[in-house]
């Protein structure tokens, strides 16, 4: 009876040492949670396929409802695109030959790999997703995670086959953004409750406005410059509030992209290899 | 808290095993921690702790079943699964379990009531001490209104949660 007590008090005192250890070091245990996530990986890959069988039927029985005037309307649509496609191929190739008069080396290879979202942390106060691909298809921590709408958030801790990301709505996760339209730069900080809080870097008032698009500035060197993080809902004295434009728990799928730095500074002939600067956990230090 | 109704009683000749009588909680915890793996993508703490409402269910409904240490391999699952920092869950249901002994000592008897006052307890010191040690280990500014809803609805959920362990308990005792 004494000694359960014993070892229980011991534990409970290993237990505390190692949260003291996660203040320094958040992502230092993390081997422990690799075993966890490969046993739960299975499970949650058939249930995630299950369910996204299940939550389309909506859509596809929708898509039949008046099939005839949305086929005419989509039609129309299609006609107007295709002009926008000239144009925006026009636009792209100009692009490349402006980009290869400042000699960048992009080559937009920032795509690594495309995999699903299949759990969460959704007992805890930390945002935390579970990614469906790990170490051993090159996911690596600090690499940025988009959707086609926007940005999800960065890879926190990996394992052979899975990997956790740090969504963008986490209270830890700090994203130097700017205004789409005109360059105000700001940084983002998740709310934990599916928001996150825009502050400006410019001094005065408050310059967003409800409807403002925020796009990533690319300081930091993490996130590629213009992809879509939030648009602005509300502001209150210096700090505007926005919604995060890709939904994690709407996206099919998602991206995993090289860390920006690495991309446009791959090795080429001239320029050497940087070294690992700076750490993934601090993406916001501008 | 035990039903007079459930006769625990297994039928002649028949005992249940030893891994239905000792495993059978265990893995009740374990599976309630692993609710995590459902695919959902939350933006909020919205899933109770279901791994911490089983144990403490378990813990009020057969107080001998356990010793207090049994918090530490059940809490570090739980750790595992949640996003909780590694320590988190094992330090607090350690110290949760310890508390109940102690209340257990004190008091003569415990109803229905009391259980339920006993772990809307726990369940706020453990949600909360999450919710601490979350905050202190990298997590920024969390607010504490995004964990209050889930303390409510968690203990609100006890009742549920200790009668399906009831049920669980009158299959495990008998063979």
């Amino acid at each position: 009876m004494f000694a359960s007590y014993v070892v229980a008090l011991t534990g409970a005192v290993v237990g505390l040492l190692l949260v003291v250890v996660a203040i320094f070091d958040p992502t230092g245990f993390s081997a422990l949670r690799i075993a966890a996530a490969e046993i739960s990986r299975p499970a949650s890959v058939t249930m995630k396929s299950m369910v996204s069988g299940v939550s389309s039927i909506d859509e596809v029985l929708v898509a039949y409802w008046r099939a005839g005037s949305q086929n005419v309307g989509l039609r129309r649509q299609v006609e107007a695109d295709r002009n926008r496609i000239i144009e925006a191929k026009a636009v792209a190739q100009e692009n490349l030959r402006l980009k290869k008069l400042l000699k960048l080396v992009d080559e937009d290879s920032s795509d690594l790999l495309t995999a699903r979202l299949i759990a969460s942390s959704s007992s805890s106060a930390r945002r935390f997703a579970r990614l469906n691909a790990g170490s051993w298809q090159g996911v690596r921590p600090g690499m940025p995670v988009r959707a086609p709408e926007g940005l999800i958030g960065r890879i926190h801790i990996t394992s052979p086959n899975s990997a956790d990301v740090l969504l963008l709505t986490d209270t830890s996760n700090i994203v130097p953004v700017r205004r789409a339209s005109d360059n105000i730069p700001a940084i983002s900080t998740g709310m934990g409750d599916g928001s996150v809080e825009v502050r400006a870097l410019t001094a005065g008032r408050n310059p967003f406005k409800p409807g403002d698009l925020l796009v990533t500035s690319g300081i930091g060197g993490v996130y590629q410059p213009n992809v879509p993080v939030a648009v602005v809902v509300r502001a209150q004295g210096e700090i505007a509030y926005g919604v995060p434009l890709a939904n994690p728990a709407r996206v099919d799928a998602v991206v995993v992209e090289r860390i920006f730095e690495e991309a446009v500074t791959r090795p080429g002939p001239t320029a050497p290899p940087i070294a690992d600067g700076a750490p993934a956990g601090n993406a916001a230090a501008p | 808290m035990i039903d007079p109704h459930l006769h625990h009683v297994p039928r002649l000749g028949r005992y249940p095993s030893r891994f239905r009588l000792a495993g059978t909680p265990v893995i009740t915890v374990m599976l309630g921690s692993f609710l995590t793996a459902l695919p959902v993508i939350a933006q909020s703490a919205v899933l109770p702790p279901f791994g911490l409402l089983i144990l403490l269910s378990w813990r009020l409904l057969r107080p001998e079943l356990w010793r207090a240490w049994i918090g530490l391999p059940l809490g570090l699952f739980d750790d595992m699964m949640s996003g909780q920092p590694i320590g988190s869950a094992v330090f607090l249901w350690t110290v949760a379990l310890i508390g109940i002994d102690w209340i257990e000592h004190r008091m003569v008897w415990r109803g229905y009531r009391q259980d339920w006052l006993i772990a809307a307890v726990a369940i706020i010191f453990c949600i909360s001490g999450g919710w601490f040690f979350a905050r202190i280990t990298g997590g920024g500014h969390v607010s504490f209104s995004l964990v209050a809803p889930q303390m409510v609805w968690t203990a609100l959920l006890f009742p549920f949660v200790v009668r399906q362990c009831a049920r669980i308990d009158r299959w495990r005792v008998m063979a």
